[in-house]
């Protein structure tokens, strides 16, 4: 049937082609042999795509359907389509484990204060250091704040296992100003590691998470500000309306990514500094599946684990771009 | 009439006291991330056993160079240091080439097949098999203990060619089609018009791709599960900190801390730090242009 509608589209467009001209003759061109035509003139643009998406099958595609193992009773030294089904036993086995509380208060708590107080912060870095007169202080400043970007978590896990120890440097400044009356095993005590998890990871993005910004700031409209000063508005106004409401885009982008994240944790950053001591507050779901999966070789339950972190992940996402959509007109896609 | 700069305006009290502060704020800030590094170094620099008494915060008390010594002549160092360099160079510019040459077909808008090939791309930003069934993956495609894994699966990234797609897509049209009529084909045009010109974001993407690669400490933790000699210094170092971790108990460092001939654990770990740590912070200051630029096109995108 198709195919006598392709055949019936090309002598038509053959004959009324002619007739009406090129436009009707491009709309009438039967589909399949036009993008055939069409793919073969671009040959060697698509020989270059096909690599890639051949990489994407492989490498991301491929696990996406290894997924299944989450549901059978999956042994590592047999083929995958002899285990057995056993449908939702490890999502069950997940929710009722001792565990389970623990691993989503932490994953939760350590992602909402990331989000109420970690997000903000590099939105106010960049507000401030664009105010920041001379332009090489800038600059320098700027390149500093960059640092710990580049720094990976396993030396700055080196440096903070040192200095958060009961004679490392932190406690040396607390007891010597006076804030500490007894050194304290920082990492050592369950109830410190959700504060140590959002102020280091503040502190190694703070600069780089405010690049973004500040490149939104500089699109801003100079006559705009200078209109602003002889209407006679001062520094703080010009930020809070003008500079803040020309981001707004921005900051939109970076919070429904932020928030499609929730239930991602820094994984490098808490596996590193998790210990035996801590991990009542330290465990979350990333650290859990790779202690469950990789240590105890639990495969079908960790995988089942991860499934439902990315689930939840992926709602969220959707959840949070419609909104975003719905309140500020702006969406990721 | 003249035009009035900035400075001839007469500052308001308000003003001087917020540009003062604003600017200690920022002198903190910048002590705050460099102050971490400085310690690193100077602690790497002083005598293992004095730094065991601690209180090294400025200057080495008593300089020695004995902790890079004994790292350089630690044969497991050398090697993990030489996998990490390796793995740096090989995985960064298969990175960028594969990448950028996936991206420039796309960034055609009458590319047949467009849409769908962003599509299926787009979904593995946001959804992905995970940790397990990737590892299995690993596993069936011999890559497990093989120094292929830090390279193939990191050879394409789907972000980075949203970055290279946003610059392409500045190139003006009228460069291809000169070349074109010169007889060129889209391979050549890539690679002799589109490459040379696009040095900002190449070089953007390698340093992303780079510091990811000099950094990574779990690709030799999870993949290499029989082959030590194939980790990389980062992977290495992780070992130690880890060690340090099982000892919190004590909570002091000195718990940790194992005498090893003229230096102690802590003081090699130091000096190796150091040397993991320095090339980056030598790269950065300088590719500095190009990659807020990047972030800036990844970022800003329509």
């Amino acid at each position: 049937m198709r195919r006598k509608d392709a055949t019936y589209n090309f002598f038509h467009s053959q004959f009324c082609g002619m007739e009406w001209g090129v436009t009707m003759e491009r709309k009438e061109r039967p589909e399949k042999q036009y993008a055939l035509k069409k793919w073969w003139n671009q040959k060697y643009l698509q020989f270059m795509v096909i690599p890639g998406i051949i990489w994407m099958l492989l490498f991301n595609y491929v696990p996406m359907g290894g997924i299944i193992i989450a549901f059978k009773k999956f042994k590592i030294t047999r083929p995958i389509a002899d285990a057995p089904w056993v449908g939702l036993q490890y999502f069950k086995e997940f929710f009722q484990d001792s565990n389970f509380a623990d691993i989503m208060i932490n994953t939760l708590g350590i992602s909402m204060l990331k989000l109420f107080i970690g997000f903000p912060l590099p939105i106010i870095f960049a507000l401030l250091i664009n105010e920041i007169r001379g332009t090489r202080f800038k600059k320098i400043s700027q390149t500093i704040s960059y640092l710990p970007h580049f720094l990976s978590w396993v030396v700055l896990g080196g440096i903070l296992t040192t200095w958060l120890a009961k004679d490392g440097v932190i406690n040396d400044f607390f007891v010597a100003v006076g804030l500490l009356k007894e050194p304290v095993s920082f990492l050592g005590q369950p109830k410190y590691f959700w504060g140590l998890a959002l102020i280091t990871d503040t502190w190694k993005e703070l600069g780089w998470s405010a690049i973004i910004y500040l490149a939104a700031i500089s699109g801003v409209d100079q006559q705009i500000y200078e209109a602003a000063t002889v209407d006679g508005a001062n520094k703080l106004q010009k930020i809070l309306f003008i500079t803040l409401p020309s981001i707004t885009g921005t900051i939109a982008l970076m919070l429904i990514l932020q928030i499609s994240g929730l239930l991602n944790s820094n994984f490098d950053q808490i596996l590193i500094l998790k210990n035996q001591i801590n991990v009542s507050r330290s465990q979350v779901i990333d650290t859990y599946v790779y202690q469950v999966g990789m240590t105890m070789g639990k495969y079908s339950y960790a995988t089942a684990v991860g499934l439902f972190k990315a689930v939840i992940a992926l709602m969220l996402l959707l959840i949070a771009n419609k909104s975003s959509k719905k309140l500020l007109g702006r969406s990721l896609y | 009439m003249s035009k009035i700069t900035p400075s001839k305006i007469k500052r308001s009290k308000g003003t001087i006291l917020f540009d003062t502060l604003n600017t200690l704020f920022m002198l903190i800030i910048c002590f705050l991330c460099l102050y971490p590094i400085w310690y690193v170094l100077v602690n790497s620099f002083n005598d293992a056993k004095d730094a065991m008494i601690g209180g090294i915060y400025w200057w080495p008390r008593v300089f020695s160079l004995e902790n890079y010594k004994t790292v350089f002549e630690d044969s497991s160092v050398l090697r993990a240091f030489k996998i990490t360099v390796g793995k740096t160079i090989l995985g960064t510019s298969l990175n960028v080439f594969f990448t950028a040459m996936v991206a420039y077909p796309l960034s055609k808008q009458n590319l047949a097949g467009r849409k769908f090939y962003m599509a299926m791309g787009t979904i593995t930003m946001f959804f992905s098999g995970g940790l397990i069934p990737t590892f299995l993956l690993f596993k069936n495609l011999n890559l497990l203990n093989n120094f292929l894994v830090y390279i193939i699966p990191a050879a394409f990234n789907f972000f980075n060619l949203l970055i290279f797609i946003n610059f392409f897509r500045e190139i003006p049209a009228s460069l291809e089609e000169s070349a074109k009529i010169d007889g060129a084909n889209d391979w050549r045009i890539f690679i002799k018009v589109i490459l040379p010109l696009s040095k900002p974001v190449l070089a953007t993407i390698a340093l992303f791709a780079g510091v990811g690669q000099w950094n990574d400490y779990f690709g030799g933790l999870m993949y290499m599960t029989n082959r030590v000699d194939l980790e990389p210094i980062q992977t290495y170092l992780y070992r130690m900190v880890a060690q340090v971790q099982s000892s919190q108990v004590a909570g002091s460092i000195s718990a940790s801390n194992i005498t090893a001939g003229d230096t102690t654990s802590t003081s090699i770990k130091l000096a190796a730090m150091v040397i993991t740590t320095l090339p980056i912070c030598c790269v950065y200051p300088f590719l500095q242009k190009y990659f807020v630029k990047g972030m800036m096109v990844g970022a800003v995108k329509e």
